[in-house]
């Protein structure tokens, strides 16, 4: 037992850090720092830089241009990701539908979308909830109907993240209605230009426009685009879901947001000293630390036993990096929104908006962001499956009850 | 980065897993616990057999070398069991002092009957006024020839009334809660001035206040500097913290079992328990405190040997704060979920409670390093 890195592992990280620091442009970083929304051509632009290095899918096997890193290595780009910061590869094309074309595509799906995923030439979406679908997910209802070589596609999928960028969306639609609600789903790959698709957008609480609604009337889907087999879609979404055991945790943003909350808190006044000096605040801080060092520990303990998985069983660990983590990231949102104190009140959505943002900032320079991205972020205890559900299938998954 | 235990590793803790198995059943612990000492000495003879007594200590003095995970498995299945042995007391405190700080004379005369289990020792260092401040002792010695005389009240001396060799910290210059001007001393429990009053603890183990009147301690008793002992003893602390981390995560892994089974096999309103969606969260939230508990065990196992004074006890501070804080929610709701049966003194369950209780208040509660914390700001990532 040895939880330090190995020298290996340590050049390894300092290689990923300086391929960072000379390749990824400023503005993205700063952008990130201060909590600002990225436009699509950041996310294009960065990722286009990760892949000409041969980093953007490093998760993928090599023969699809996978790196073949060892799990630590994984964990340890991934974190450098998000210490720097720079934006993630784009998780719906890269974690999500890449990994479900490799396992169960046909090898022309392979050659057509695998290289595009990871150039991001091509953006996916995902369609996966339905009004009538959250937690209770294999209850959907679109409809794909098979008429000939194509199928037709009818429904609504909802809170399609960023579909307001996407020209795919991989979907989870219902082909068998008689069947068990499991066994009636497929998995289809849609182009988002064909006709009958709507997008509309929804504005969350915080005034962003991020998530929409997908709107699927007589959609013809040519069946080509069927990924595996007809009526195994769950199987699939499941694969989909159970993969990304060691990135949900993102224990590398929580430990910036940290950074963060020193930086601003050593600026910020209470009284005749910084609020960092402030006894109270210093505890709130400290306690937060703790339960991230133990999220940390945890986080490695399952990256570190990846090497002797024979099964997909989960590790107990690693149940509790969506929902730990998902409360460390949300309690670093809370601190901040306190560090800033009264200058939370404006409402700035220039924010939102890079054309505006040369508008002088009321307050802080860096007060606009922080009470949106505190309301954004209640998202990450709901989507990925909500906590609660997480916790339905840890009792019964790992405790058998 | 590896969290495997290596072959050797892996045997000890198999072996201890069998010797608590066939050893420590509830029953059996009763009847050590009913015995005079409070402990078994038989089941003590049988550890230094086995060389655990002999785990952190160099092999010249009959021990085998190991570090602090040797310590981490032998102190997570004495968790598990419940056990009532001096082992933290003798091995991992006493051994401790004389592992960072013993002249090689002073190692030669007592590390190999620590490890042959003929010798118990017990570190008397807090006082009725000191609660978790190192650095907070009024006990006092005074130089004498070349020796030095000790005078003053220690309480809560884990297993002090048993133990041969008392460690004992004492002012030998400056004010109650100066860093500087503490001193250790080795102090035979039959010295003339020691009285002992011992008494069983909440959790079923045996502790005892010490006074010490006019005790002479001779030039071979004393243990590193004498009027800078503080960061040893701040060392040995920190490695006695790692190892209680360890042994609370045994019992809140116990607890938590128990919890699990009983939902599965307690039945009311026609259905086992376990079939509530609010007491299987619980029991959810139960696994995450544990878990975490469990990933900072190791992290303060792995630190615990860090050369680096100031990281090292912030690391330890974050670990005993996850072990306070996920041990008291382990055993509260593992109560709680037991309903009647859990408030009993004939369930094991009860007794698992109570221990973790006590650990949280043994070498600063998790309020307390919160605070230490907060004042020296976290630090100590492996990343």
């Amino acid at each position: 037992m040895d939880l330090r890195f190995t020298p290996e592992e340590l050049a390894f990280r300092d290689e990923v850090r300086a391929f960072f620091a000379a390749n990824l442009p400023p503005s993205i970083c700063t952008k990130l720092v201060e909590g600002k929304r990225l436009t699509k051509d950041d996310i294009v632009t960065w990722q286009r830089i990760l892949n000409k290095k041969g980093w953007a899918v490093a998760n993928w096997p090599v023969e699809w241009g996978g790196t073949g890193w060892s799990p630590v290595q994984q964990y340890i780009f991934q974190e450098q990701l998000q210490l720097t910061p720079a934006p993630q590869p784009l998780g719906f094309g890269v974690t999500m539908v890449g990994p479900v074309i490799i396992a169960f595509g046909s090898q022309a799906q392979k050659k057509r979308h695998l290289p595009a995923i990871a150039n991001l030439d091509v953006w996916w979406c995902q369609g996966f909830s339905e009004p009538g679908a959250g937690s209770d997910l294999a209850s959907l209802r679109t409809a794909a109907k098979r008429e000939g070589d194509h199928y037709v596609v009818n429904g609504q999928k909802t809170w399609t993240t960023l579909a307001q960028h996407a020209d795919w969306i991989f979907c989870l639609v219902r082909t068998d209605p008689q069947a068990k609600k499991q066994e009636g789903i497929s998995f289809l790959l849609i182009d988002m230009k064909t006709p009958g698709i709507t997008v509309r957008p929804i504005i969350t609480i915080e005034g962003g426009h991020e998530v929409n609604e997908v709107f699927f009337d007589d959609v013809k889907v040519p069946c080509e685009n069927l990924v595996g087999q007809e009526n195994r879609g769950w199987d699939y979404a499941k694969y989909l879901l159970g993969r990304e055991r060691t990135g949900i945790a993102r224990v590398g943003l929580s430990k910036e947001r940290v950074r963060r909350i020193k930086e601003l808190a050593g600026m910020e006044r209470a009284g005749d000293k910084p609020l960092i000096e402030d006894e109270r605040f210093r505890e709130k801080l400290a306690a937060l630390e703790v339960e991230l060092k133990a999220l940390e520990m945890t986080q490695l303990r399952v990256v570190a036993a990846e090497r002797h998985r024979t099964d997909n069983k989960p590790d107990p660990a690693s149940s509790i990096l969506k929902i730990k983590g998902s409360e460390i990231q949300q309690a670093t949102t809370e601190l901040l929104l306190e560090v800033v104190g009264p200058y939370a009140i404006p409402f700035q959505p220039e924010h939102e908006d890079d054309e505006r943002w040369n508008e002088p900032p009321v307050g802080p320079e860096w007060a606009g962001p922080i009470a949106p991205t505190y309301f954004n972020w209640r998202k990450t205890s709901i989507y990925g499956g909500s906590n609660e559900i997480q916790k339905n299938i840890i009792a019964k998954a790992i405790l058998g009850l | 980065m590896d969290f495997d235990l290596s072959e050797e590793q892996r045997l000890l803790k198999e072996s201890l897993e069998r010797l608590t198995a066939e050893r420590y059943a509830f029953e059996q612990r009763r009847t050590y616990g009913r015995s005079r000492e409070g402990w078994s000495r038989e089941l003590w003879a049988q550890y230094a057999e086995l060389g655990l007594l002999g785990l952190p200590f160099a092999e010249r003095y009959g021990g085998s070398s190991g570090g602090p995970v040797e310590t981490m498995i032998a102190m997570e299945a004495f968790g598990r069991a419940l056990a009532l042995e001096p082992y933290l007391a003798t091995v991992v405190l006493g051994g401790g002092f004389l592992r960072h700080a013993g002249s090689a004379e002073q190692c030669a005369a007592l590390i190999p009957k620590i490890a042959g289990g003929s010798l118990t020792a017990a570190f008397a260092h807090t006082e009725r006024h000191s609660r978790y401040d190192l650095a907070d002792i009024e006990t006092r010695a005074v130089r004498d020839g070349s020796g030095w005389v000790l005078d003053g009240e220690k309480g809560i001396v884990l297993h002090g009334d048993s133990a041969d060799q008392l460690i004992v910290t004492a002012r030998t210059a400056g004010g109650r809660r100066d860093r500087d001007g503490i001193g250790v001393f080795i102090v035979d429990g039959a010295s003339e001035g020691v009285s002992r009053r011992g008494y069983p603890t909440q959790d079923g183990l045996r502790a005892a206040e010490i006074s010490f009147a006019q005790v002479r301690v001779g030039p071979e008793g004393v243990l590193g500097e004498p009027e800078a002992a503080l960061p040893l003893v701040e060392r040995v602390v920190d490695e006695a913290i790692a190892a209680l981390c360890a042994e609370a995560v045994g019992a809140m892994a116990a607890m938590h079992e128990l919890t699990v089974e009983y939902l599965k096999t307690r039945r009311q309103f026609g259905r086992e328990i376990g079939s509530f969606q609010i007491l299987q969260h619980r029991a959810v939230d139960m696994l995450i405190a544990l878990e975490q508990a469990r990933s900072m065990a190791m992290f303060a196992t792995m630190m615990a040997a860090e050369e680096n004074a100031a990281e090292r006890r912030n690391a330890l501070s974050a670990a005993k704060v996850q072990i306070g804080r996920s041990g008291k929610f382990v055993g509260q709701q593992a109560v709680q979920l037991h309903g009647g049966i859990g408030m009993t003194m004939e369930y094991k369950l009860g007794h698992y409670f109570k221990r973790v209780t006590m650990i949280d208040t043994i070498f600063g509660d998790a309020d307390h390093h919160l605070r230490e914390l907060a004042r020296r700001g976290v630090s100590g990532a492996p990343g």
